[in-house]
């Protein structure tokens, strides 16, 4: 049977689902039930879906998301995208090797109208920022259609396995990301005046003021007063030499495949960027049982909180500061990576690189808004609104509250009448937004009896919930209180809530109680694919994942609120006490290099700018070279930008290219947008019944 | 103040060829453009057919040598243009249509031009499964073919770059003085140039242009929208033009609408609205879509699992008669119109540019000027194009 299914996770349920047979290249295979033919692949160890017709590059997945078309098969004759497509029974899925054969057709065509729809708001996004505007119009009453391009309501939340940052008022933090997500989607499915249409994806905001959609598989015009626009965010991309190898792909088809789909895409991951979403993707990979061979950053510091970053570093993931890769290796498919250490001018020191095996490389280099919705709806003179990442990269915590406000302000829109929005309410919004702030001491309590919480909270970031759970009232935020840092003064029960609730599980507590010189130490857990259990040695790391020694566990349980957070009980020297927080999980030898030396004179132009027609770096840069300042006309002789993604990845690339080559940003010209979004078949606009 | 024999307004379809042309022949030229680089107007708006099977001696006779161009550019200067010898075909469905394009077709013939009728089996063959019902043949003119607009045009540029011909980007032309037969004053909004000679190739903006220069030239765009698919593998030859105006209560807005399958595998297409859209608006609008896959899913069914990759709008810069205008001003024989192109600028640009290089050297043939008695500026305009 299957192979790279994820058979065990902390958090997530692992359910037996119906297997559905069908066929990859003759052979016949098995999917779950509903299952996208990319992740049926996958969990059939299958990761190359085909050839590019311009230079046989292994094609597979980039983006899981239905935004470019690198994983494009052919099912049942059609070329389809393999990440947005379930197999069905029997399904005939073959690989595209050049470019595919467009099927025969037998019999008339459907032709009919297309159905014209009218709202009063569209929403673009049904991810925290939509979720959040849906519930505010629905109470106001106002008519809406929420489009969405997936089967499940919720965006990014529902990948995230871990518990939230932000205020516990204003949006869940404690909670587990996949968990608010579903809450709120809830919430939405019971509206009257908000329609919701999933799987559903906005093409363009035409400019006659209408938008076409493409609602689960049947072309709709739609007609709204207002646009919401809250399509989220892009991932960035990244130039290095093997950037586009087979295993080179974002956090966020990652984190589908692991977390949505429970699909083990790799055995061995190296991380680049040490922001949130780099870090979190460690860690969810460790919860699916994946080695994690380390994480590395251009900056001197991560992006990322402190606290998720020393996360990931006490269960033994090694991070590599001022480092950033140099090439993937590979024939086809990514086998090792090399890094270096780099310098101000982010140009790698010789001497310094380093090679790791690994299978998988994700690159998490940042985010950029999905604004395109915005402009056109500008552009074509509409009332338009946007929210979330879709109007500024924050956490999703911010994108309910702002998403909030958004949808306030389109009742205000329509009910001029209604209640102001409270001023203090955009300060929170700007409160949750802001990013961390330096690293200060931790506080430890210098008392040495009773019990007491330690917090291993370094930097100020917008996150309060252990101060609003503690029932004495003796976690406070120092300063803001929702940004401050918390302090603990007053009593303790030992009631472990805040223990429970931190997301950055940075809150231990120490009982001096029974043995002064040998405190009992509570610790919190989320790795339960990796067993612990009364009896194990465990090697103790302080808050960076130094190590402090051995200790043996005394007993492992779950927290009261059984959120899948256990709490590992261990006694150690009073000492150390108040300096443990974790214990590593993976070995160090996971995360040594290899003795392969793979020289730094890497060959730039093997650098992929455009996947979609293998536009290379070389290829640009002779353009700009020649003179060329308009992106127009190096996609004109390039072809860079005319592939199916629409330059959704090769954008910045070019861009970074012209920095390079001291090209003034004012000489720049940029690439117009034109419909559609993503690709849709011909058929479809000629056919507005099912 | 920069001295130039020759100033281009417009680098598009016609100017960049131009000027590729007399710069070839040492002519000392400039060309300004209002955009950032070449073919930037509507050049890019192109779907890239190029054919010579016109109905009149000017057109045909342009085509013919944009053709030999196109055709030998890859094997002369080595850069792909993407040009391919798939020829043109125009189905008919009624006999009325049938006979209609057959007429023509002997006017065609009269031109030497490499055209015929294809039965509709024999048309089956090269479009394998075209709509049969009706289909009463087509005609097939497999000398014509297509090639990429952007690819093209920027090979022109750069080869005229080479040959020495200088380009002005982003800069707008505010103004146009001509005394007597002083060199002609051209002034920017960035800087003033002048020349012997200026040709005003300015496509869209031709008029304004013209009335800079105190002309009157009858040069109105209308708007078209196109789209283009994701590249398959080869399945039918020819551009297929439908000449048929819709007759669905739905998509009546739309008269002919023709399409290819471009070297990269790529179907492009474009409609023509039967009821003109005027101005320069480009934004694209949710009525296209609808109203051209309709019509071709119902002429061509294999197309409703081709993906539509993008789509965009551009105009026709129209004479009131079909046919461009090229010529000196009978006031001004030192400012040349090359405008009014009719949404074929760039099939003709090419062959255009050589005849105007020629006009500008005082070389013109005899064959030249029976060519230009047919973009007369001064004509009536009350004939009418046979086949748009």
């Amino acid at each position: 049977m299957t192979t790279n299914r994820i058979l065990r996770h902390p958090v997530l349920e692992v359910t037996e689902k119906e297997q559905v047979p069908f066929y990859w290249n003759k052979t016949k295979m098995f999917a779950n039930q509903g299952e996208v033919i990319s992740s049926a692949l996958f969990a059939n160890n299958v990761k190359i879906f085909g050839h590019h017709h311009k230079d046989g590059s292994a094609q597979g997945i980039f983006c899981a998301n239905g935004q470019c078309a690198k994983c494009t098969v052919i099912a049942n004759s059609i070329p389809v995208k393999a990440c947005m497509t379930r197999v069905t029974e029997n399904m005939i899925v073959e690989s595209v090797e050049g470019l595919p054969t467009l099927p025969d057709v037998d019999g008339k065509p459907d032709i009919s109208d297309i159905e014209q729809v009218e709202t009063d708001v569209l929403i673009i996004g049904g991810g925290p920022a939509g979720l959040s505007a849906a519930i505010q119009l629905e109470a106001h009453g106002i008519p809406s259609i929420l489009v969405d391009d997936k089967d499940e309501l919720g965006g990014k939340l529902v990948l995230q396995t871990h518990k939230f940052f932000g205020s516990v008022e204003d949006s869940y933090a404690g909670m587990r990301g996949m968990d608010i997500g579903r809450m709120l989607a809830a919430k939405v499915a019971e509206s009257t005046c908000v329609k919701v249409w999933k799987e559903s994806t906005a093409l363009y905001v035409f400019n006659d003021k209408k938008v076409g959609v493409l609602k689960n598989g049947v072309y709709k015009i739609v007609t709204p007063k207002v646009i919401l626009n809250a399509a989220g965010a892009r991932e960035k991309f990244l130039r290095f030499k093997g950037n586009s190898l087979s295993g080179v792909y974002g956090a966020g088809a990652f984190q589908t495949l692991v977390n949505r789909d429970l699909v083990k895409p790799t055995e061995r991951l190296f991380i680049i960027g040490g922001g949130n979403v780099g870090i979190i993707a460690g860690y969810h990979a460790l919860q699916a049982g994946i080695e994690v061979v380390g994480l590395c950053e251009a900056m001197p510091k991560c992006g990322g909180y402190r606290v998720h970053e020393d996360k990931l570093k006490r269960l033994g993931v090694p991070v590599y500061t001022s480092h950033s890769i140099v090439s993937a290796n590979g024939e086809e498919s990514v086998s090792s990576v090399t890094i270096a250490e780099i310098d101000n001018t982010f140009t790698p020191l010789p001497g310094t690189e380093k090679t790791f095996d690994c299978d998988t490389i994700l690159i998490a280099v940042g985010l950029e808004s999905v604004s395109e919705f915005t402009e056109e709806a500008e552009a074509a003179g509409m009332t338009v609104f946007s929210a979330g990442d879709a109007s500024e990269i924050a956490e999703a915590s911010s994108a309910m509250f702002n998403g909030k406000i958004s949808g306030l302000d389109i009742v205000k829109h329509f009910k001029p009448d209604t209640e102001d929005i409270p001023a203090a309410w955009y300060e929170k919004a700007e409160i949750l937004k802001s990013h961390p702030g330096p690293d200060q001491a931790i506080r430890t309590p210098d008392m040495e009896t009773g019990i007491f919480p330690v917090v291993h909270c370094k930097q100020e970031i917008p996150c309060n919930p252990c101060s609003t759970v503690c029932p004495e009232g003796s976690l406070t935020m120092d300063g803001d209180p929702i940004k401050g840092r918390p302090v603990f003064e007053g009593k303790c029960k030992g009631c472990m809530k805040c223990l429970a609730i931190c997301p950055g599980l940075a809150i231990t507590l120490v009982d001096y109680r029974k043995d002064p010189e040998n405190p009992v130490v509570f610790l919190p857990y989320e790795i339960g694919n990796v067993d612990v259990a009364k009896g194990d040695t465990i090697a103790c790391v302080d808050v960076d994942g130094n190590p402090l020694g051995e200790s043996t566990v005394l007993g492992a349980r779950p927290t009261k609120d059984s959120n899948n957070t256990w709490i590992i009980r261990t006694q150690v020297p009073a000492a150390i006490a108040k300096k443990v927080v974790a214990f590593t999980i993976q070995e160090k030898a996971v995360s040594e290099p290899t003795t392969e030396k793979i020289p730094l004179d890497h060959i730039r132009d093997d650098e992929v700018i455009c996947l979609c027609e293998r536009v290379t770096a070389g290829d640009i840069r002779y353009m700009v070279r020649k003179g060329a300042r308009d992106m127009n006309q190096i996609k004109a002789v390039t072809r860079a930008g005319m592939g199916p993604c629409g330059y959704k990845t090769c954008e910045n690339l070019m861009l970074q290219i012209f920095r390079a080559e001291q090209i003034a940003q004012e000489d720049i010209v940029k690439n117009v947008r034109r419909p559609l979004y993503v690709e849709v078949p011909l058929g479809k606009f000629a056919n507005g019944g099912q | 103040m920069k001295n130039f024999d020759v100033i281009i307004i417009g680098a598009g379809s016609v100017g960049v060829p131009t000027a590729m042309a007399l710069a070839e022949r040492k002519v000392k030229v400039l060309v300004v453009d209002a955009l950032a680089s070449p073919g930037q107007g509507q050049n890019k708006k192109a779907i890239g057919g190029i054919r010579a099977t016109h109905s009149d001696k000017g057109k045909i006779s342009t085509c013919q040598r944009s053709i030999e161009i196109f055709s030998t550019w890859e094997e002369t200067h080595g850069d792909d243009i993407g040009w391919i010898q798939n020829g043109y075909s125009f189905p008919a469905y009624t006999d009325e249509d049938a006979k209609k394009l057959q007429d023509l077709m002997v006017i065609q013939k009269s031109f030497n031009l490499n055209i015929d009728w294809l039965s509709a089996d024999e048309y089956q063959e090269i479009v394998p499964g075209i709509n049969m019902t009706n289909l009463k043949g087509a005609t097939y003119s497999p000398g014509d073919g297509s090639a990429s607009p952007l690819l093209a045009v920027n090979a022109f540029y750069f080869k005229s770059l080479q040959y020495g011909a200088e380009y002005r980007f982003n800069e707008k032309v505010t103004r146009i003085d001509i005394n007597g037969n002083d060199d002609i004053t051209v002034t920017t909004d960035k800087e003033t140039y002048t020349a012997a000679k200026v040709i005003n190739a300015a496509g869209n903006h031709a008029a304004a242009i013209g009335a800079m220069a105190g002309l009157d030239l009858p040069v109105e765009p209308d708007s078209h929208e196109g789209a283009i698919t994701e590249p398959v593998q080869r399945f039918f030859g020819p551009m297929i033009v439908d000449l048929r105006p819709s007759e669905d209560p739905a998509t009546e807005d739309s008269a002919n609408y023709y399409f290819y399958q471009n070297n990269e595998g790529q179907v492009i297409f474009c409609l023509t609205p039967k009821y003109l859209i005027k101005g320069t608006a480009s934004e694209a609008t949710s009525i296209f879509l609808p109203q051209v896959a309709k019509r071709m899913v119902s002429l061509f069914p294999k197309l409703a699992n081709i993906k539509v990759r993008r789509t965009w709008r551009g105009q026709y810069p129209m004479t009131p008669d079909g046919f461009p205008i090229v010529g000196a001003a009978k006031e001004y024989p030192n400012f040349i119109n090359a405008v009014g192109m009719c949404g074929q600028g760039y099939m003709l640009g090419p062959g255009l540019g050589e005849l105007l290089t020629r006009m500008v050297t005082y070389e013109l043939t005899e064959k030249d000027e029976d060519v230009l008695k047919h973009f007369n500026p001064y004509r009536d305009f009350t004939g009418v194009e046979h086949f748009k």
